[in-house]
């Protein structure tokens, strides 16, 4: 099993560490070529409008794209974002999962926050029953999922946080920066 | 579900999310724009950029509200602002405005001689300088949620951000290989809090991120940066004093990202045009060193 980590700007060493501390093998994607032999793919948070340049520049969208239909992929943040069909605004996007997504939706840093969430799938999945401390920075919500993508998780007053569509994975909190391993444990086992 | 905002999670984060990315000074919506369409990771709203500072001379002071809203309303990405070093007073204006993190900045002329603001008394995180690993601690202690070389601004000079951040990187190499006997002189000597020369020694780096800044002004200069080891770059003046701003920019991105990829560093340095004009900092006078700013 080896996991790649999009290292094109944002906390991609924080992901790598977390894959590291549950024994993954892991690989930094900056170019196209270094997608080769993944199992599956972190796109880690960071701004979602430097991500998506570099990424045309670099020749990296159909590539993805590609890697997208066939393996796990996993977008925290910025890179939910990046994952998502449609944000109401001009900028590069993969279109992978069927979910819209609103950028900044909590406002600026100082309203960024920590909370509680109840993820029952994940906590089947780990066989766990405490709750998952969840990170939001200038944090984007799901504003709604289609087609194939399900809610994972939402907050108390009904926003979206967390969606999947199959082996694909999107949340608009930061596990990586938590102790807490879990939601690593759960895409894992989407990728394998 | 208890919910929890200004957190030392919250104001160390936001820093993290900005790795491996470009922190561009703008003094207008435009230039913002420019900045952001390049693929800066968040821009530094200021009145005048510091070699214009420089060569203005005078007292320079925290931006005007005004200028910062428009550039907050103009970009996605998030802005940063200016305090001087001690005015506690300016910081809570821009924390009231709503800029996403404070720059405690010896660039701007210090309200106070001897202290700095205590910055775990605020929501917004704080960014500041430091030329050597005491004075990066000194102001962790006081709350900064992120460090930055100091450099020497305004000059497009990158000799003092490598001096800084070759100090900085190489006390905490030392501290490696330290005894945990010698901790407690080792923070004597550098003036910097024990309990954090402790966790620098288990961790191996800064507890929080740590950019280059001051002087940088070329892709070469951020790619020297992110090999010395810094986690991304701020370019004031590099940019918009130069030939070709928006080309620059794009540039100095791509470089940050591909550091460590020569024949990348070396198609995105072809035909940028002017770099901005240089100031040698080691043939000016102390009393024109923004770095020695700071206590």
């Amino acid at each position: 099993m080896k996991i790649g980590v999009l290292a094109l700007q944002g906390d991609f060493a924080e992901h790598i560490s977390m894959l590291k501390k549950i024994g993954v093998e892991t690989a930094e994607v900056r170019l196209p070529k270094h997608l080769d032999g993944l199992d599956g793919l972190i796109m880690p948070g960071g701004e979602s409008t430097t991500i998506g340049k570099l990424a045309v520049a670099y020749g990296l969208m159909e590539p993805l794209r590609e890697f997208g239909k066939i393996h796990a992929v996993w977008g925290t943040c910025a890179g939910a974002i990046f994952l998502s069909r449609d944000i109401g605004r001009d900028q590069p996007l993969l279109e992978l999962m069927d979910i819209k997504v609103r950028r900044n939706a909590f406002g600026r840093q100082i309203d960024s926050f920590e909370t509680d969430l109840e993820i029952d799938e994940l906590m089947k999945a780990t066989g766990t029953e405490h709750p998952y401390h969840a990170v939001f920075i200038r944090a984007p919500i799901i504003e709604s999922v289609s087609g194939n993508a399900k809610v994972l998780s939402a907050l108390e007053d009904g926003r979206i946080v967390a969606a999947q569509q199959g082996h694909l994975l999107a949340t608009s909190f930061h596990p990586e920066l938590t102790g807490d391993t879990r939601f690593h444990e759960y895409f894992i086992s989407l990728a394998s | 579900m208890e919910t929890k905002t200004g957190t030392w999670t919250e104001k160390k984060g936001l820093a993290q999310m900005l790795k491996g990315g470009v922190i561009m000074d703008v003094v207008n919506a435009e230039q913002a724009k420019i900045a952001e369409d390049a693929g800066a990771c968040a821009v530094m709203a200021l009145e005048r950029v510091p070699a214009d500072i420089r060569a203005d001379g005078g007292v320079a002071r925290m931006s005007d509200p005004d200028m910062i809203l428009k550039i907050i309303d103009a970009v996605s990405i998030p802005v940063m602002a200016k305090c001087r070093i001690g005015h506690f007073v300016e910081a809570q204006i821009l924390e009231a405005i709503g800029v996403d993190y404070i720059d405690e900045s010896e660039v701007l002329t210090p309200a106070d001689e001897e202290h700095h603001i205590l910055k775990h008394n605020f929501k917004v995180p704080f960014v500041c300088g430091c030329r050597n690993i005491g004075e990066a601690l000194r102001r962790i202690g006081e709350g900064a949620a992120m460090i930055r070389t100091k450099g020497e601004a305004g000059t497009g000079d990158v000799v003092e951000a490598v001096r800084h951040a070759r100090s900085v990187i190489g006390s905490i190499k030392h501290l490696q290989v330290m005894d945990d006997e010698e901790l407690m002189t080792f923070a004597k000597n550098n003036g910097a809090p024990y309990e954090l020369v402790k966790e620098v020694k288990e961790l191996g780096r800064l507890p929080v991120v740590n950019f280059a800044a001051g002087g940088v002004a070329t892709p070469a200069d951020a790619a020297l940066m992110m090999q010395l080891g810094v986690d991304g770059v701020f370019v004031g003046s590099g940019i918009f004093k130069s030939g070709d701003p928006a080309k620059r920019a794009a540039a100095i991105v791509k470089s940050v990202t591909h550091y460590q990829d020569a024949s990348i560093l070396a198609e995105v340095s072809k035909n940028l045009g002017e770099a901005m004009v240089g100031r040698n900092a080691a043939q000016m006078p102390e009393s024109e060193k923004l770095a020695v700013r700071g206590w």
